[in-house]
């Protein structure tokens, strides 16, 4: 391993978020603590309703911990306000949704540039464009999401999550709403163009075969870390069932 | 299955209600209040004329008249109406009034309403004069003080509140007096003063009314005798009244008519969201128009609660009404619910919720089973190329045009309302494609991205670009047009002064007062303008035909021009207000003829060309002439302008009187003219622009109020459709904003796209109202009012700035937690 891919991009520790309805309380997430190095990638996997995409949320900074804190890039995100993590995102992060979540009223090449838009820097266009291509979508650069099919659009949230150069992409079941074969499709370019960019990936997933192409699994049951074998292979008769 | 739906739909569906609520509220309120309006006219409809029987004509009774009205019998009341300067010795102030010079106890049915309220009674037996109550508070005056009129002083005994039959708005032509007729200063009737003489009766029983009404008919085809029953001042109110309903009413149609837009708005994004769903009911068997009825019952009953609420809220409202309207009435309007008007209102209502629903709804049956599997590929038939559509459009323009000629009761103005609405809508409806077009046809790509993500989202798929320049773009239309007219009618009397020429006028000089009247005004420095003598006369023949054949003939329309009082004047030239536009002033000189040259519409009213024949009536005295000429006259000019005018010498010997008009450069030397004029001919009464200028300026303010009262049914109706769009696209705006915070957008720059998006859309809305306005205001001034269009360009950055702002508040309304939600949602895709 290099020096840089010793670097701790992000570091979860003690993490618990407990939502509170009425005079109930639910744990969702619960002292649950990992780490990921530059350039490296892990799934956390679980049933339905184990905490796997309040646990991204949360390494993302879209929401704050109740407890236990999260470290992207040195910086401890339980100090900041939404203001500063929307800042943090912004210089750091990229996102792929399960349900693509491209704005609907921009075109593809607008929506890939909206992260660069905001960050105000020049040559949005070009880089989009570029990747666009990229992903295979240099002719639909002005169709609009709702013109474009499944796949294309999960294309587009690709070039859309690596714009701005992220150190770590957040996906959350990025094969989920697509078909096998677009599906593998999408995986491929995922990890091609993570490994291009030398971007750290934290991935949601049901998908056995899918988190058995990260370097390390993390799996979830009830908000709580049941294991994570960061060297072992998950199989078909692994524990945890998508 | 509708109501099922709907239960998940309530948001959506509460806010194609509101946008209804006003326009149903305006209209149950008009009509509410024209029916409780119908009911005080015919429940007041004796004191409207105070009597049961009057006549009048514009000289003394004569005494075939008079031996009448002593045979008719009854209780009978007498009064002269003449228009004479007041003045007020203990502040020196004059003014120009209508005085009321009145004997017995008129009227017979009503009362005035007077402070203290006894002056009305006692006014004829103490002599002492009762004012209107505006003229005693601008001079300051009390019961006690004393008033001139003529040579005469009168101790001012009370102020008079409301008259029966007059509204307050006919105080503002000119302040009344009463005087006692037996105190009356007889040098003010003498020839020239525009005097009136009524007589009024109560009589026992309608057959000695219509009797009497029948033998002073008979009368009115010789001398000029004007005969009104209570079946006659209902009629003409009812008439007048009539009128201002219908353009009331029609004001509200347009507030209804943007609710209308708002609806089509709200449920054209509903059907939008139902796509997958009416995909889904497809699959399962539903047929198109099953699918279609689901939806259209959905709004057929959120219209028919709108339209309740909106009737209840119009019950409420036009308890305003009769304040609001309060100039213009001669009654007194009782408030009550109005049954009939509330179910019209409700109908028109539901019908119109239905109709400006369907439009999108029609949309719904063009959804195919395929969009549940693959929405993406699906692309809808352009909508001009549905006949159903196009059917709806036209159901819409009919069900408009047949309410306009049902409101007015004039085929012509229910076309032009119809036509002109349409014109209209189309117009700010293709300005704003326009806008959108040229907004990204010319996208301006060096901007910032926020600055071109709020340009962008005007022309993105789902915006609300054309609902919302139609809604704000209507009422800012509506609003700036009233403005402007107002701006214009008082600027181009105002114009007057500007030019420099005569400010003031002086009139019902008498001959052996004029040569006086010149000194006075010399003597204060002031320039003597113009001094023109003026003969009352009236026709007797028109080409070989008598005015009384005339008068008999039932194929003959309009009669007026045949029968009026003319006040003619002699001169050798044209003055600088005329223009000759045919024949030759004062005809070619010979063959011995006595010609005289008319103004183009009066010679266009009576049918006469250059060479015709005319008989003139100068005061008894026949004078037969030939039309030599006939001008086009300015007549807005503060001189004076003749329907006719006669040689020099031809009216010599005529009795006549004077009119003199002066500049007077200041406030100062107006008193000084006034007092000076007033002291020395008590006769003689004046007029300036500065009175002129603020009678016109009362009047407008007062027509502009009730204007503005009803246009802000459409602005509320604007801004509810806008909170309407804003909060129906909410959901697409909170996807994108917590989105854009997931990718790093910070709340500052996701409130500014959203305000820089409604700023734009208000600017436009603004600046299209604002162009329109300036279109229509011309217009009218042009061909309505035919005076120069003065524009107001100080009105634009008003407009904008109000607009635009009012468009921001109203979006951050409809707005609401946009851009505070986590974006964690949009992971959990919660949304």
């Amino acid at each position: 391993m290099t020096e840089s891919s010793n670097t701790v991009v992000l570091e979860v520790r003690d993490l618990t978020k407990t939502y509170t309805s009425g005079d109930r309380e639910l744990t969702v997430v619960q002292d649950v603590s990992f780490s990921l190095t530059k350039g490296s990638s892990a799934a956390i996997v679980g049933p339905s309703g184990s905490g796997k995409t309040t646990l991204l949320g949360l390494c993302a900074g879209l929401d704050a911990p109740s407890a236990g804190s999260v470290t992207l890039n040195q910086i401890h995100l339980g100090a900041l306000d939404e203001e500063a993590r929307a800042r943090i995102r912004s210089q750091h992060v990229g996102f792929v949704f399960q349900t693509f979540q491209l704005l609907p009223t921009l075109t593809a090449l607008e929506n890939v540039m909206v992260p660069l838009e905001l960050r105000g820097e020049r040559g949005a266009a070009e880089r989009a464009r570029a990747l666009l291509t990229r992903v295979g979508l240099g002719e639909r650069l002005t169709h609009y999401p709702s013109q474009l099919s499944g796949g294309e659009q999960q294309r587009v949230a690709l070039a859309r999550a690596f714009v701005n150069r992220p150190l770590i992409l957040f996906a959350d079941e990025p094969t989920g709403n697509l078909d096998a074969e677009t599906g593998r499709i999408v995986e491929d370019l995922l990890f091609e163009l993570n490994r291009e960019a030398g971007t750290t990936l934290l991935l949601v997933t049901h998908n056995l075969e899918l988190a058995s192409r990260t370097q390390r699994i993390i799996s979830l049951r009830g908000g709580v870390v049941v294991s994570d074998d960061e060297a072992e292979r998950v199989n078909g008769s692994a524990q945890v069932r998508a | 299955m509708a109501w099922r739906d709907g239960r998940s739909s309530t948001r959506h569906l509460a806010l194609f209600l509101a946008s209804m609520v006003v326009g149903v509220a305006a209209l149950v309120a008009i009509e509410s209040f024209r029916a409780n309006l119908k009911n005080a006219v015919e429940s007041q409809a004796r004191s409207l004329l105070g009597a049961d029987l009057q006549i009048s004509q514009n000289s003394p009774f004569d005494e075939r008249v008079e031996s009448l009205i002593d045979s008719v019998g009854g209780e009978q009341a007498r009064e002269i109406r003449f228009t004479s300067m007041a003045y007020f010795p203990g502040t020196h102030d004059t003014r120009i009034t209508q005085v009321r010079a009145q004997e017995g106890a008129f009227p017979f049915y009503g009362s005035l309403e007077t402070n203290p309220p006894e002056a009305g009674r006692r006014f004829r037996e103490s002599r002492s004069a009762l004012l209107d109550e505006r003229l005693m508070l601008q001079f300051g005056m009390a019961p006690g003080d004393s008033v001139w009129v003529g040579t005469r002083s009168y101790v001012i005994g009370g102020a008079l509140l409301r008259i029966p039959g007059e509204s307050a708005m006919d105080a503002l032509f000119g302040p009344r007096v009463y005087i006692p007729i037996a105190d009356i200063d007889s040098t003010l009737l003498d020839a020239g003063s525009r005097v009136r003489f009524y007589t009024r009766f109560r009589l026992t029983d309608q057959a000695a009314v219509d009797a009497a009404a029948d033998r002073f008919k008979a009368l009115e085809t010789e001398g000029g005798i004007n005969v009104s029953t209570v079946e006659d001042a209902s009629d003409n109110w009812s008439d007048a009244l009539g009128n201002l309903y219908g353009f009331l009413s029609l004001l509200g149609f347009m507030a209804l008519l943007l609710g209308g837009i708002g609806v089509a708005g709200a449920v054209h994004a509903y059907t939008k969201e139902k796509v997958a769903l009416v995909a889904t009911l497809r699959c399962l068997g539903a047929r198109t128009v099953e699918a279609f009825l689901i939806y259209l019952t959905q709004a057929a009953a959120v219209g028919l609660v709108a339209a309740v609420l909106g009737a209840t809220g119009g019950m409420l409202v036009q308890v305003l009404l009769p304040d609001v309207l309060a100039d213009f009435l001669p009654v007194d309007v009782v408030v009550e619910a109005q049954w009939i008007a509330v179910a019209i209102g409700t109908v028109i209502g539901l019908f119109a919720s239905i109709v400006f629903a369907t439009i999108p709804l029609l949309a719904i049956r063009r959804v195919p089973a395929l969009a549940a599997l693959r929405a993406a590929f699906e692309r809808p038939e352009p909508w001009f190329k549905d006949g159903m559509r196009w059917f709806v459009l036209l159901v819409v323009f009919g069900a408009v045009t047949g309410y306009a000629i049902w409101t007015t009761g004039r085929w012509t103005i229910g076309l032009w309302f119809a036509a002109g609405v349409l014109a209209v809508f189309l117009c700010l409806a293709g300005i704003a494609r326009l806008v959108m077009w040229a907004s990204r046809r010319y996208f301006p790509s060096s901007w910032p991205y926020v600055w071109r993500q709020g340009l962008a989202n005007l022309y993105r798929p789902n915006n609300h670009t054309t609902v919302l320049v139609l809604a704000l773009g209507l009422g800012t239309t509506l609003i700036l047009t009233v403005y402007l007219l107002q701006f214009t009618l008082l600027g181009s009397v105002q114009g007057l002064d500007a030019r420099g020429g005569a400010n003031t006028i002086l009139f019902d000089i008498q001959g052996d007062q004029i040569a006086g009247v010149e000194q006075t005004v010399r003597d204060l420095g002031l320039p003597v303008e113009e001094v023109t003598p003026v003969v009352t006369m009236r026709l007797k023949e028109v080409k070989g035909r008598t005015i009384d054949e005339i008068r008999d003939d039932s194929t003959m329309g309009h009669k007026w021009p045949f029968v009026r009082e003319y006040r003619s004047t002699y001169r050798d030239t044209l003055t600088a207000s005329e223009t000759v536009v045919s024949g030759a002033w004062h005809g070619s000189g010979s063959g011995g003829r006595n010609y005289v040259s008319l103004e183009e519409e009066i010679a266009e009213g009576l049918g006469v060309e250059v060479g015709d024949d005319l008989v003139i009536d100068v005061q008894g005295v026949a004078l037969p002439v030939t039309v030599g000429s006939v001008r086009s006259v300015e007549w807005r000019q503060m001189s004076s302008n003749f329907f006719m005018v006669f040689e020099p010498g031809l009216l010599s010997q005529a009795p006549r009187f004077y009119i003199l008009a002066t500049r007077v450069a200041n406030e100062q030397e107006a008193a000084d003219l006034q007092r000076a004029v007033v002291q020395a001919f008590p006769n003689v009464s004046l007029i300036d622009l500065d009175l002129i200028l603020r009678t016109a300026g009362a009047i407008l303010d007062r027509i502009a109020f009730v204007i503005r009262f009803m246009a802000l049914f459409c602005i509320a109706t604007g801004l509810l459709v806008l909170i309407a769009s804003v909060s129906v696209s909410r959901l697409q705006r909170l996807r994108e904003s917590v989105l854009l915070r997931t990718l790093g957008a910070s709340a500052k720059q996701i409130g500014a796209i959203l305000n820089i998006e409604q700023a734009l859309l208000g600017m436009m809305a603004a600046i299209t109202g604002t162009l329109l306005s300036f279109a229509v205001s011309w217009a009218i001034a042009r061909f309505m009012f035919e005076i120069e269009w003065i524009p107001s360009w100080g009105a634009i950055p008003v407009a904008i700035v109000s607009v635009t702002t009012l468009t921001i508040l109203f979006g951050t309304l409809g707005r609401g937690a946009t851009v505070r939600r986590p974006p964690l949602e949009v992971l959990r895709n919660e949304l």
